[in-house]
């Protein structure tokens, strides 16, 4: 009634603009609402993208004037080295010890974390006892601890080992200890009322319900193994592929450096891969669906 | 199983925080009897699941004591299995390996001494429990892949499974929508007649409480107590007509005006003034 005529046809059209609007948005802004999935495709195509960007940046900036050539090495060059290892025996040598060094490490905190983490996260006298000490030598930074492994464990593979070990180890126990913490109360309850024991609710409830987050915990934990290595090459190394690093850079072979980190994270991204794998595998229970 | 006689003894239950000692549970006491389906219905706070998992052991009592088949029960035990509230199924193992969980727990080994036949009956138990909680298709099936209603069936199937004295159900069916709801409360009948275990059920839902029990427990807001015991003389065996049957309704209109008037002259925290909740349903808040 009180409404102008003229101004009715506006209205109106408001009206359908409205009711014509999809529900659901539209396509491209559908790939950047959060957490919804992307094509597979499209997931990979991305990834490549960065590799593929880094690679460009670096080629362009490598034969740039402001870039000094002794620290950055135009791809030409790391090419040039990248084929001469393959001529020498060093290269696989250095990965192989390496690769031992980095899993006996992983292998030797992963055994010892499991437990004690399982322990502390199951009980609030193991998290009194353990977790404020823990938390504790986490902050000490693992390079200052070299002079004593070598003063405890000598000069051959066992300090180096240590390192990583303690570089991994005290991580590796919070998360595991996180992981059981996170269980829902609920499946402990149900545990009880079906006549589990304190033994059985440990192995039988909470290690099977934490274990994909135990897992995801471990492909993290195997990464910083990798991160210390090159510390624990500092070590009176004669071989690796952190000892080869220092070497070349004390005499300035950066393309060979270049050669070394850009394997390091190839080996890198090879075994996160298998882990996620290996998870996703074994672990299709805890597949958490998007709605 | 024969037995599953359900003792509640002076049972109270008081919360001590750093500020003030609350009482949450006065001295309560009932019995259900061998094969009887009890429901314990309530205001929230009222302290019916506190006694629920006080009578399950997975709560201490302050005082008072709880008895199954004239023995004191302190802890948890296979004795009284458990439905709870919140989906519960271990999402790491099927719907089969879920519901024979128990079987493999050193509490539940089978006796030596065993006849072939008994054995034969445990392990068909839970074949027949899967089958009578329509799971057959679904044996294979993890958590995450059922419905709401087909978790707290499987629940119920891995609470049977183990041939609890007495079933203690927590709002089992809280979670489920309305018509889920009522098929449930129609194969918690049929556990009953085929099965014939002693039941204890909080529920804030009257309906649901009249429609399943052989007596309800209608318990006062917070301290809890039980301000009234009523049997329910209704057939059975039931099914969800029944619902609609005059003798249905007048116990439900006296249960929920009950709780009402429960409300009303302690004046519950969190009840909107003014607020007029529909005549049948009660679902205090």
């Amino acid at each position: 009634m009180g409404v102008p005529v003229a101004e009715r046809p506006a209205v109106a059209a408001a009206k359908t603009v409205a009711a014509s609007k999809p529900a659901t948005p539209r396509p491209h802004a559908r790939w950047l609402a959060p957490r919804r999935d992307i094509p597979d495709r499209l997931y990979g195509l991305l990834a490549a993208a960065s590799f593929a960007a880094a690679f460009l940046f670096w080629t362009w900036a490598s034969h740039q004037s402001f870039a000094n050539p002794v620290f950055v090495p135009t791809p030409e060059k790391v090419w040039t080295a990248a084929r001469g290892f393959l001529n020498e025996g060093d290269l696989w040598n250095d990965v192989r010890v390496s690769f031992l060094r980095v899993t006996a490490g992983f292998l030797l905190s992963a055994a010892l974390a499991l437990p004690i983490g399982l322990l502390i996260g199951a009980f609030k006298v193991g998290e009194g006892l353990l977790q404020p000490f823990t938390e504790f030598v986490r902050y000490i930074p693992v390079p200052a601890l070299i002079p004593i492994l070598m003063v405890l464990f000598g000069i051959g593979e066992t300090p180096k080992i240590m390192l990583i070990f303690v570089g991994t180890f005290f991580q590796l126990v919070l998360m595991v200890a996180d992981e059981i913490r996170r269980v829902p109360y609920d499946l402990i309850q149900v545990g009880y009322t079906l006549g589990a024991r304190r033994r059985e609710i440990l192995i039988r409830i909470l290690w099977p319900a934490a274990l994909p987050g135990i897992f995801d915990a471990l492909r993290l934990c195997n990464g910083w193994a990798w991160t210390y290595l090159v510390v624990a090459e500092l070590v009176a190394a004669n071989e690796g592929l952190g000892y080869r690093i220092l070497k070349f850079s004390r005499f300035l072979q950066t393309p060979k450096i270049f050669v070394y980190l850009i394997l390091l994270g190839m080996i890198g991204l090879a075994i996160d891969f298998a882990f996620r794998k290996f998870n996703h595998a074994a672990f299709h229970w805890a597949v958490t669906d998007r709605r | 199983m024969a037995g599953g006689y359900l003792q509640i003894r002076e049972v109270e239950k008081t919360f001590v925080s750093r500020a003030k000692v609350t009482q949450a549970l006065l001295p309560t006491s009932f019995d259900v009897r061998p094969g009887e389906f009890v429901s314990l219905v309530g205001p929230s706070g009222c302290g019916k699941s506190t006694l629920l998992y006080i009578a399950a052991g997975l709560e201490d009592a302050s005082g008072g004591e709880v008895l199954v088949d004239e023995v004191a029960v302190r802890d948890p035990g296979p004795d009284r299995g458990m439905v709870f509230q919140n989906y519960t199924l271990f999402p790491w193992l099927t719907v089969g390996e879920n519901a024979r969980f128990a079987r493999g727990l050193h509490a539940n080994a089978m006796p030596y001494d065993l006849s072939e036949e008994e054995v034969r009956s445990k392990v068909e138990r839970v074949a027949s429990l899967i089958e009578c909680m329509g799971l057959r298709d679904f044996e294979d099936a993890f958590p995450r892949e059922l419905s709401g209603g087909m978790k707290q069936r499987a629940a119920i199937a891995r609470a049977l499974a183990n041939e609890p004295a007495v079933l203690l159900m927590d709002e089992p069916f809280g979670a489920l929508d309305a018509q889920t709801r009522e098929e449930m409360q129609e194969l918690v009948l049929l556990v009953r007649q085929y099965w014939n275990t002693t039941i204890l059920f909080v529920t804030h839902d009257v309906d649901e409480a009249v429609f399943l029990s052989d007596r309800v427990l209608v318990m006062s807001p917070r301290p809890g107590r039980v301000r009234a015991d009523l049997r329910v003389d209704l057939p059975t065996p039931r099914d969800i007509d029944l619902k609609l049957a005059p003798e249905f309704l007048a116990l439900k209109r006296e249960i929920a005006g009950m709780l009402h008037e429960g409300r009303d002259t302690t004046g519950a925290p969190g009840c909107c003034a003014g607020c007029s909740p529909a005549p049948m349903r009660v679902d205090v808040v």
